[in-house]
């Protein structure tokens, strides 16, 4: 059965392609097609009854954004869904320390909802909507 | 005119590999050998992209302006001065020659200091502090390491060479490396060439042989009990690492405290009364467990998937107390995989010259430490300081939207060599030398060995170097400090006159 909604935890961390691409430039072609997007377990795209490379929204209590879906390439993640560090996953990560300085970028739930028809923000255009700059 | 450039050490990771040979044609990296594809990436086409910053820029009415190099100093001095708490915030970056002056920035401002560290092994420092750790240098552990176990990290990703240099994949001189076999049998059957470029590619991604997919934890491959070079992975999600790994653990998300809770019960010899811990069984935790008292020498590395979950510094408490436990039966060590290439040397650097490696304070003239308090973070969650600066480093694409948010309610200067996320967003922008390759200086790397970094080409006309412009800054804001004490004292004896 397609679900409308799927919460799943957030998980965020390096990938080798964003790696390469923060060295190339955050403006760059190659930053925005490997940060701006999640990666989520094949069965959990079925479940959203989404194609691989489609838009969704995932939203958490501190924000929301719209980034691309892929399948995740190396096994199984059900229930999570990965994002690369960078711009698109601290939308919605929490700026909560726990008093020791590190903010909360991970291990929390999400909603991820298909956005097919919502666009997904360049770097220019997500920096001007969160701070106005 | 091409000049080929030996034992050039990559300014990225915490890595620090210093054996890259840069090829210079005409002031330019044209080409590059030894390095990962991360490393490429920057030193052979992005520190020379349209990214670059050329010349300061200051912003007015909304828009960034290029100007002088002495009118953003002075703004930026001018800023800093008129703040009553600044922010000054990075260095990770920069050589520790410039994190030296930073600190004597702080000071003369009585301002918060803090490095990235906060946002991804400052748990560890913690953790350290309360426990200590037992570790050793990377040298050590490539030569002497039979057990290696990458936990909450893939160093595939972040630290691409990791594993080819310092660990599993790497002959040491005691301890032989399986990869090494792997490649002798492809010599067996191809040509040199063929080698030389399977070689070439696996230093970026090793392919490995084809491994069945679950997400239920495999069992230990028998694999895990013989003698030689192994390599566990445990984190929450499969990667590259975990594909080139003898055995994969895949862990619940922020259960990491409860397993290594198990585990140190295991390596004490006690008994378990449940049957699975964090979604592993603890039947497997055993076998891990006789595997790590069976090594001769084990080295655990870990990153900020420890760092980051849930329990965070306590995390790696226990981590290490596991590691001191195993320590009475065996040779183990435990090392944080640092990111930036000189965040190690942050730590260093602060913490010989205030007593503490990051979340610092001097508002009373006199340094204070307290994570929580004078973390970046903190600050800009409270609303503390009224002003900020960031130096090599971009917590624009790598701090929460609210932070940043905070962040932008007052004035923020930034110096970076490029148009990263927080320099689009600066007030004051500087440009800056790539350190590493347009600056020499020097770097620790993860495990604290200081590394002299060289400089291969030079800097386009007119940028300096970070240190450059943090003095410039200093000595301005010691003139405007003067000139303002000057003034204070003037109206207190114009008052005093009135008065009489
Ligand atoms: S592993 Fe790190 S230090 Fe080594 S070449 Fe790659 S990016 Fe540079």
């Amino acid at each position: 059965m397609v679900e409308q909604k799927l919460r799943v935890t957030l998980i965020t961390g390096r990938t080798i392609d964003q790696g390469v691409a923060k060295e190339l430039g955050k403006g760059s072609q190659e930053y925005f097609d490997s940060v701006a997007i999640c990666f989520l377990d094949p069965s959990d795209i079925k479940k959203l009854g989404l194609k691989n490379g489609v838009n969704v929204q995932i939203t958490s209590p501190y924000g929301s954004v719209v980034v691309k879906a892929k399948k995740y390439p190396y096994g199984a993640i059900s229930g999570m869904v990965f994002m690369p560090c960078g711009l698109w996953a601290n939308a919605i990560c929490s700026d909560e320390t726990d008093s020791i300085g590190m903010p909360t970028f991970r291990g929390f739930t999400v909603e991820v909802e298909p956005a097919p028809d919502k666009p997904v923000l360049t770097l220019d255009e997500l920096l001007k909507q969160q701070f106005g700059k | 005119m091409t000049e080929i450039i030996k034992s050039v050490v990559c300014p990225i990771c915490g890595c620090l590999c210093d054996d890259l040979e840069v090829t210079v044609e005409n002031n330019e990296i044209v080409k590059m050998k030894n390095g990962c594809a991360v490393c490429e990436a920057k030193m052979v086409h992005g520190y020379k992209s349209d990214e670059r910053i050329l010349e300061p820029h200051i912003r007015k009415n909304g828009k960034l302006v290029p100007v002088s190099m002495d009118e953003a100093i002075y703004k930026a001095a001018q800023i800093l001065t008129d703040a009553k708490y600044p922010l000054l915030f990075g260095w990770t970056s920069s050589a520790s020659e410039t994190q030296h002056v930073g600190v004597e920035l702080a000071e003369e401002l009585g301002c918060a200091l803090d490095n990235c560290c906060s946002v991804c092994h400052g748990p560890s420092v913690m953790a350290i502090q309360e426990i200590g750790i037992p570790t050793a240098t990377l040298g050590q552990i490539r030569h002497r390491a039979d057990l290696l176990v990458y936990w909450a990290c893939d160093p595939w990703s972040a630290h691409p060479r990791h594993v080819e240099r310092y660990t599993a994949f790497t002959d040491g001189r005691f301890e032989k490396s399986e990869f090494k076999e792997y490649v002798q049998k492809l010599k067996g059957k191809a040509s040199k060439k063929k080698v030389e470029a399977a070689i070439r590619r696996t230093q970026v991604r090793y392919q490995p042989p084809p491994r069945p997919q679950t997400a239920i934890v495999e069992a230990p491959p028998p694999t895990l009990a013989k003698t030689g070079r192994k390599m566990i992975v445990f984190d929450v999600k499969k990667t590259m690492t975990a594909e080139v790994a003898d055995y994969f653990v895949q862990v619940e998300p922020n259960s990491d405290y409860e397993i290594f809770g198990a585990m140190r019960c295991l390596v004490n010899d006690q008994e378990i009364d449940v049957d699975k811990v964090g979604g592993v069984p603890v039947e497997y935790l055993k076998e891990i467990v006789d595997a790590m008292v069976n090594a001769d020498f084990g080295a655990i590395f870990f990153g900020l998937g420890l760092t980051q979950s849930v329990g965070r510094f306590r995390n790696i408490e226990i981590a290490i107390a596991m590691t001191r436990d195993l320590n009475r039966k065996t040779k183990f060590v435990i090392s944080p995989m640092r990111g930036h290439f000189n965040v190690t040397g942050a730590n260093t650097v602060f913490a010989w010259q205030t007593g503490y490696p990051f979340a610092l304070d001097f508002s009373q003239g006199y340094p204070q430490y307290n994570p929580g308090e004078f973390t970046a973070n903190d600050l800009l969650r409270r609303g503390d300081n009224d002003a900020t600066l960031v130096i090599s480093a971009d917590p624009g694409a790598h701090f929460p939207k609210s932070s940043i948010q905070n962040m932008m309610k007052h004035p923020l200067i930034t110096i970076n060599p490029d148009w990263n996320a927080i320099s689009r967003l600066g007030d004051v922008v500087f440009p800056a030398q790539w350190c590493g390759i347009e600056q020499a200086g020097t770097a620790y790397r993860m495990d604290s060995v200081a590394i002299s970094l060289k400089k291969v080409v030079e800097a386009p006309k007119g940028v300096p170097s970070d240190e450059e412009i943090i003095k410039r800054i200093l000595n301005k804001v010691r003139v405007i400090k003067a000139q303002k004490t000057r003034k204070d004292v003037t109206e207190t004896k114009n008052v005093e006159n009135k008065k009489i």
